[in-house]
């Protein structure tokens, strides 16, 4: 049994809120526990809204922000206690690929030499072979070469994101954590882009941790899925399993949300109460319990914190993961829906 | 019954160094009361700007062309004097704008705002208008709203500050309301939540509401009728049922093979080829031609709206088979 | 760029001109420390032999004020040039390692803004009699740094949260390279407004300090010198103050300009 490419236990990241002044604040936790693995040449889809701490977990990862507790392993190396050296040998073979694609380009850097600047500081090739690296590169996303002596403002939105996604292939990666790659962009290009990245994972090879928010893109793009919700995973597992009989009902109440371009399946839509919780301030037990639906919902879910455990083909971390959320008939008029 | 809102042969117009470029180019459209109209595009479709045009904000040195028409009930808005126009915005025509962060001001707290709104259209007292805009964050289903009326917009989550925005839209009992990609920067959880919102606001008040997005999702659920553009031009309108049944222009057909859905076939996306052309390059024949994988000879010439379907109309010459 | 927009346009025109003047004339004029015949010659208003006229030593005015724009124009740039090369990389080095550094230095020049600049000036001039000019450039510069540094730092920190950072991090790069091959370019922009900025101000206040009789002394010309050296006869021959005034006037406005047109071009927003 081949051991991960990625392995993830309790990552924990707390940032301390306030200044000076504030210095009693409680911390936010943006991460509260996370694990997971994953396989060489798969993708995992790590969904959650606004806040619930994705988008910090590959930030700790890539050792972007520093850990608060916890372990991530790449390839059996211990990620977090490496320094200088070993950190900068282990860049190499993790890579990120950014949300903003007019924030994540040096304005006053030409795009060959921000494509070329992974070759340079690993010094994987030099003199004219750095060009012909860049070249390739840009050909391989689907960009002119000639191109390489543009900067980034003369691009599109969808052609700054090949740039980045050429940057991140340069040194040859094993691993690419994609923070919302396609939220950015607008809709016809962002299945050009979708298209361009399942390409290159099924000619080079390498993993993705897909961050994203949209059900769909991840439904697209990866096997497998890990839902957050305030810094915690509550439901994961192979994804066609996850969102055709989700357990957490956090997870129905997701999918239940997203717009789908079908008139016919528009009814009993959940719409969950309220705003979620700040992770400053998770609430005690369940994370979910103040917002939760679940007809079995009592009082083990206020005090009892639900670990992820197995039900079905997936792991999800609620007490009343085998009754489905949505059993009871007339689930979606229990809930203290807006007017 | 006449509709309330008619919209003919819109036109805006930019001046450039080389001639003038017109964003949005002859859009025409009708709108009930009580209905949800969704006009869906990508960006530089001329969406955003067709729904300043209404209001007569289209930014300098942008003007509205002469010929473009617009009426709101009986008052016709492309002839009105500036005075009588600043009292139908927010008055007759409420707008809910994409991002409520930057459109709400920093150093009001919500219930100054939405008083605020409430006394430029009507001769209230403080205390009223006070009292009003509480009433307001009730019917927007603010949770607490007597906290929140003296609450900054920054205390407040995107969620809330969309909805203090739309009970500014509110304030004067409008007609017709304008949501510009009022959930494009909201969680899914909130996006649900809002679009309901709307929905229940246009059913009780009887409003008509003008649905701009970018999203065909939030379109299924939400509108009675689609109007698609692109480069300036309305391509296909019908009632959305039938739309998403049977979309007739090759740009929506591509849409909807572009997009990853939930259900439904999970092999690779048909991406559109190209990317939509500026202002200034646009052909002078079907815009879409370029990108068209049905385009044929008559594509050099601009197709006008045809019949496509039951309600519905397509800007695609293929749908021009019948012979005189 | 900044010559697109009239303003700009102006200010390089006579800055041009008056640097043309500045490089050409001393050569070109007659010596300016040349004395005629002191009873034909002096105090002779502008017209033939002698455009701007002659002061009290029948020294020839025009190419007197030549030699003082080229002492005023060299010492501006030469010190501008200095304070905005400390300045950035105090600001840099503060603004990209942050913590204990940014600390250190920024206390430093809260420290050092506390001493009024004039006064720091006119202690050393007091104290050296006759000041070489590499020390005035360097006086005046390792005194003119303090904005610049705060200004660098600010838009260093600000940058440094930018996305591209993170690439770059995530890349392996170093501390050095983000703050040499990512932040310093970004920040050359507000640089360079600020170092045409600074040449204004160190070139009045070295006419000030000529005037007062410090910093450079007779009889090397210099344009505070001259107006200095001319009161006495101001009601007789103004000549002789008016256009070394007039000089140090349209110096800095030139450069004033051009500062400003740069300011203008280089706005993100007019991109």
């Amino acid at each position: 049994m081949t051991p991960p490419l990625l392995l993830v236990k309790d990552l924990v990241k707390h940032y301390r809120a306030g200044g000076f002044l504030s210095a009693a604040a409680p911390p936010v936790r943006a991460v509260d526990g996370v694990s997971f693995e994953i396989a060489r040449g798969e993708t995992l889809g790590l969904v959650g809204e606004s806040g619930c701490g994705k988008s910090s977990v590959g930030r700790t990862i890539l050792r972007l922000q520093e850990p608060t507790s916890g372990s991530a392993a790449l390839d059996g190396t211990e990620i977090f206690s490496l320094q200088s050296e070993g950190l900068r040998t282990m860049r190499r073979h993790m890579q990120m690929i950014f949300q903003d694609p007019y924030g994540s380009l040096n304005p006053r850097m030409k795009v060959g030499d921000a494509i070329a600047e992974g070759i340079r500081i690993h010094r994987l090739a030099r003199g004219a072979a750095v060009g012909e690296r860049v070249a390739a590169l840009l050909a391989e996303v689907g960009l002119d070469a000639g191109y390489a002596t543009r900067y980034p403002h003369e691009f599109s939105g969808g052609q700054r994101q090949r740039i980045g996604i050429a940057r991140a292939l340069a040194v040859e990666p094993a691993l690419i954590i994609c923070d919302e790659p396609v939220s950015a962009l607008d809709v016809s290009v962002q299945a050009q882009v979708l298209n361009l990245l399942g390409d290159l994972q099924r000619q080079r090879g390498f993993a993705y941790l897909f961050i994203a928010h949209d059900l769909a893109v991840v439904r697209q793009i990866a096997q497998r899925i890990a839902v957050m919700y305030l810094g915690r995973i509550v439901e994961t597992g192979p994804v066609d399993a996850v969102l055709a009989d989700p357990r957490h009902p956090y997870t129905v109440a997701l999918r239940s949300a997203v717009p789908e371009a079908d008139p016919a399946r528009h009814g009993g839509r959940i719409v969950l109460a309220g705003d979620p919780p700040s992770p400053a301030a998770p609430p005690p037990g369940c994370p979910f319990h103040p917002r939760c639906f679940h007809p079995s919902r009592n009082e083990r879910c206020r005090t009892e914190r639900p670990e992820l455990r197995p039900v079905g083909m997936q792991m999800a971390a609620c007490h009343y993961a085998e009754i489905t959320p949505l059993a009871v008939e007339g689930a979606s008029s229990r809930v203290a829906g807006i007017a | 019954m006449t509709p309330l809102l008619e919209v003919r042969d819109l036109r805006v117009g930019f001046p450039t160094g080389r001639g003038a470029i017109h964003p949005v180019d002859g859009v025409s459209f009708t709108l009930d009361r009580g209905r949800t109209l969704a006009v869906v595009g990508e960006s530089g479709s001329g969406k955003s700007l067709t729904a300043l045009a209404l209001l007569r904000l289209v930014p300098s040195p942008g003007v509205i062309e002469p010929g473009s028409m617009v009426r709101l009930g009986d008052q016709v808005l492309t002839e009105l004097d500036e005075r009588a126009m600043r009292a139908v915005r927010g008055g007759r025509i409420g707008m809910v704008f994409q991002d409520p962060m930057t459109s709400l001001n920093p150093v009001f707290t919500a219930g100054d705002q939405i008083a605020e709104a409430v006394r430029a259209h009507r001769k209230v007292t403080a205390r009223e208008a006070r009292d009003r805009a509480l009433a307001l964050l009730e019917e927007v289903g603010m949770p607490a709203p007597e906290r929140r009326l003296d609450e900054y917009p920054h205390q407040l989550s995107g969620g809330m500050r969309q909805r203090v925005m739309i009970a500014i839209a509110l304030a004067a009992e409008p007609e017709l309301l304008i949501a510009d990609e009022p959930t494009t920067a909201l969680d899914v959880t909130v996006q649900a939540q809002i679009l309901e919102l709307l929905d229940a606001l246009r059913a009780k008040r009887g409003m008509a509401v003008l649905l701009i997005t970018h999203d065909l999702g939030v379109v299924a659920g939400r509108a009675d009728d689609v109007a698609v553009m692109y480069a300036g031009q309305i391509v296909e309108s019908a009632p959305t049922a039938q739309l998403f049944a049977a979309p007739a222009h090759p740009y929506t057909q591509g849409l909807f093979a572009s997009i990853p859905t939930l259900h439904g076939e999970r092999g690779r996306l048909t991406p559109i080829p190209g990317v939509v052309p500026p202002p200034d390059q646009w052909p002078s024949g079907c815009r879409f031609a370029p990108r068209c994988a049905f385009r044929f000879e008559k594509s050099s010439e601009p197709p006008p709206l045809l019949p496509a379907g039951p309600g519905q109309l397509a800007r695609c010459w293929l749908h021009a088979e019948q012979p005189a | 760029m900044a010559w697109s927009k009239p303003v700009g346009r102006a200010g390089l025109l006579l800055l041009g001109a008056l640097a043309l003047v500045a490089v050409f004339g001393p050569m070109a004029l007659p010596d300016p420390a040349a004395q005629g015949d002191l009873l034909a010659e002096s105090l002779r208003p502008p017209g033939e032999g002698h455009l701007f006229g002659t002061d009290q030593l029948s020294r020839d005015v025009f190419s007197r004020v030549a030699s003082g724009l080229r002492l005023s124009l060299t010492l501006g740039v030469l010190a501008a040039m200095l304070a905005v090369t400390l300045g950035t990389l105090i600001g840099l080095v503060a603004g990209t390692w942050g913590g204990a550094i940014d600390a250190v230095l920024m206390r430093l020049v809260d420290a050092l803004l506390a001493i009024p600049r004039l006064f720091v000036l006119l202690l050393a001039l007091a104290v050296w009699d006759r000041i070489p000019l590499p020390a005035l450039v360097l006086l005046l510069g390792l005194t003119g740094w303090y904005g610049t540094s705060r200004l660098v730092r600010g838009e260093a920190r600000r940058l440094h949260r930018e996305e591209f950072v993170r690439a770059a991090e995530a890349l392996g790069s170093g501390r050095w390279r983000i703050a040499f091959r990512h932040l310093l370019p970004n920040v050359a922009g507000p640089v360079l407004v600020a170092a045409t900025l600074g040449i204004g101000d160190v070139m009045l206040l070295e006419a000030g300090l000529s005037f007062l009789g410090l910093g450079v002394r007779p009889p090397t010309p210099s344009l505070g010198g001259m107006i200095q050296e001319s009161r006495s006869v101001f009601a007789t021959a103004p000549w002789t103050s008016i256009f070394p005034g007039v000089a140090i006037v349209l110096a800095v406005l030139a450069v004033n300009l051009v500062g400003d047109a740069l300011r203008e071009a280089l706005d993100p927003r007019s991109a």
